[in-house]
């Protein structure tokens, strides 16, 4: 199933957040969405996933997600908020077993189905020796993890992540990235906000830029990340290099201006 | 933690029911008349026991069926408003809920409209209690438990303000004397005609908040979480304001204020249902039936000569529950 949003303005007390934004994400393809704070990317994907009232027409597949059911696009869409909320002591696996919410009726047991969804989500991200922990007691890293197979367990076709790998160590960075990139190429499209330019260059198949809450770029990392775009953008001046034909980018210094605020 | 102590969920639904069963089959034995069980079982064999089987009809039937639909009432609301504001401070008595509903009951009885419409008396409780629950949603929306707390102090003030002044304003010191015992919150020298007036309303809010707890499960995970799960968040807000509105009027409309009922039965029964919201309702509308039940018959056997009323008592044993809920959850995470 593809995403397609068309001209998605999201308004906040009269002020444009997000505006005239249009994106496509298709099946297969790891996207990552970029930009400084405040451009707007938050927003953009809360719209995308049917949280903010917004103007403008995102398609899940051939329909409007507007005239589907909110279960209905439970199932097409999962989505990863980047606060990492379990309000009470349920288990790690209580806590992943909500994925399938969209799959459950009322006072029905899990199926087999249900069971199997949890149990390789766990696996994905290498947390099933945490299945009966309590969730709100792990660590930043495992936590991470584990709400990150929440949102694998639903099994939609597509997934919006809000910043994943925000406060954790480098190992967990790499490691969910990779998770993600491997449900990407078994074929979801998996849209996912982040800062770090590195693993945006070493990962992503497409990014795409915003600015001031317009989409200024978009296409192969290769391209569209380079020193003039984090220049312009982010207002910082970076070391390039390249290792074993990956490229990696470290922003260095702040150029004298400040981001541009419109 | 959690894992180990739970227990196998229908376990401990047959395990309460039986002893809801047991507590309201005392409650039918126990009072200042000789009329036991076994005077019930001699009339039931053919003895002489009619005085018995009146008492157990007129006077203790209704008292033990209020006791059991109000406890319900309260435990499951407490239940419901925590999972849905994930507060696990929240309830019908702390935030002022309770307090609206017999604002709403007091008007009914002062202004003799409940003598007139018998229906008048619970209609107006519930309506307390829905504005309440409507001011609430609206004052802590997405709030902190420090904003909720201090809504709920609010409300209740104002309740007990609006209440006074019926009160102080009261041309009748009968009529004022009999609304402050009513109160204090009690199901004694009740008839089946409170049991008729009530029990509807209870029954429908217990359904009501039920229905939501599915939804309150997904809420584990926040708002935003939960609606990109299929929650509906304006439906399961509804379910819970009339569900509280309904179940907590009509208790409060036949009862008076019982208090804390609401908070200290999800809480001990939490973690025996593993912490989860869902699970947490059923179980809590019997825990609040069983206990409720049993405060009825200690009230009776602790001051037989003077009976402690049961809101006061609730009050006694619930206050410091739950200021030590407050002390722990500070030391605990900051709440």
């Amino acid at each position: 199933m593809r995403l397609e949003a068309r001209a998605i303005t999201v308004r906040a007390a009269g002020r444009a957040i997000v505006e005239e934004a249009s994106l496509t994400l298709v099946p297969g393809e790891f996207v990552g969405l970029l930009g400084p704070n405040g451009a707007g990317k938050s927003t953009l994907l809360r719209a995308l996933a049917g949280i903010l009232p917004h103007e403008g027409e995102v398609l899940l597949g051939e329909e409007a997600a507007r005239r589907l059911s909110s279960r209905q696009r439970a199932r097409a869409l999962a989505y990863l908020p980047q606060e990492r909320l379990v309000e009470w002591d349920i288990t790690v696996r209580e806590v992943v077993a909500l994925g399938r919410h969209p799959f459950q009726r009322r006072f029905a047991q899990l199926t087999p189905e249900d069971q199997a969804a949890i149990g390789a989500a766990l696996e994905d991200v290498d947390a099933h020796h945490l299945a009966t922990r309590p969730a709100r007691v792990l660590s930043g890293g495992e936590k991470a993890r584990v709400l990150l197979a929440r949102a694998l367990a639903v099994g939609a076709p597509l997934l919006l992540a809000d910043e994943p790998m925000a406060g954790l160590d480098p190992f967990h960075q790499l490691h969910v990235m990779e998770i993600l990139r491997a449900r990407a190429h078994a074929g979801t499209g998996v849209l996912t906000v982040l800062h770090d330019m590195t693993l945006a260059a070493r990962f992503l198949d497409r990014v795409v830029v915003m600015n001031c809450g317009h989409i200024v770029r978009s296409g192969p990392p290769a391209e569209v990340l380079d020193a003039a775009l984090l220049e312009d953008v982010y207002a910082v001046t970076p070391l390039i290099g390249e290792h074993r034909g990956s490229r990696w980018l470290l922003p260095w210094s702040r150029t004298s201006r400040r981001p541009s605020q419109d | 933690m959690s894992a180990r102590t739970r227990l196998h969920p229908p376990a401990l639904a047959v395990a309460l029911v039986a002893l809801v069963a047991l507590a309201f089959l005392l409650s039918l034995s126990i009072g200042p008349s000789a009329a036991g069980l076994g005077a019930l079982f001699g009339q039931l064999t053919g003895g002489e026991a009619d005085t018995a089987i009146l008492i157990m009809r007129e006077i203790r039937l209704p008292r033990a069926l209020l006791a059991l639909l109000i406890g319900a009432a309260l435990g499951t609301s407490g239940a419901a408003l925590q999972g849905f504001l994930r507060n696990p401070l929240a309830e019908p008595g702390v935030i002022g809920v309770s307090a609206f509903a017999a604002l709403g009951a007091v008007i009914a009885l002062y202004s003799g409209l409940s003598a007139l419409v018998p229906i008048a008396l619970p209609a107006c409780a519930i309506g307390g209690a829905l504005l309440a629950v409507l001011i609430l949603q609206v004052l802590s929306g997405g709030a902190s438990t420090l904003t909720l707390i201090l809504a709920g102090v609010a409300l209740s003030s104002l309740a007990g303000a609006l209440t006074s002044l019926a009160l102080n304003l009261s041309p009748n010191p009968f009529a004022v004397q009999e609304i402050v015992f009513w109160m204090l919150g009690s199901v004694t020298d009740r008839s089946m005609t409170h049991v008729f007036l009530a029990a509807p309303f209870i029954l429908v809010g217990l359904a009501l908040l039920l229905a939501s707890a599915r939804s309150l499960e997904a809420l584990t995970l926040g708002e935003e979480a939960a609606t990109t799960l299929g929650v509906d968040l304006a439906r399961t807000r509804l379910l819970i304001v009339l569900g509280t509105a309904l179940s907590v009027g009509a208790a409060t409309a036949v009862s008076g204020v019982i208090g804390f009922i609401g908070l200290v039965v999800p809480h001990l029964l939490r973690p025996l249902v593993g912490h989860r919201p869902a699970a947490l309702l059923p179980v809590s509308a019997l825990g609040g039936a069983l206990l409720l039940l049993a405060a009825d018959i200690a009230v009776r056997l602790v001051t037989p000569g003077t009976e402690l009323k049961l809101g006061v008592l609730t009050a006694l044993v619930g206050a410091p529950f739950f200021l030590w809920l407050v002390v722990s959850s500070r030391s605990g995470r900051g709440a």
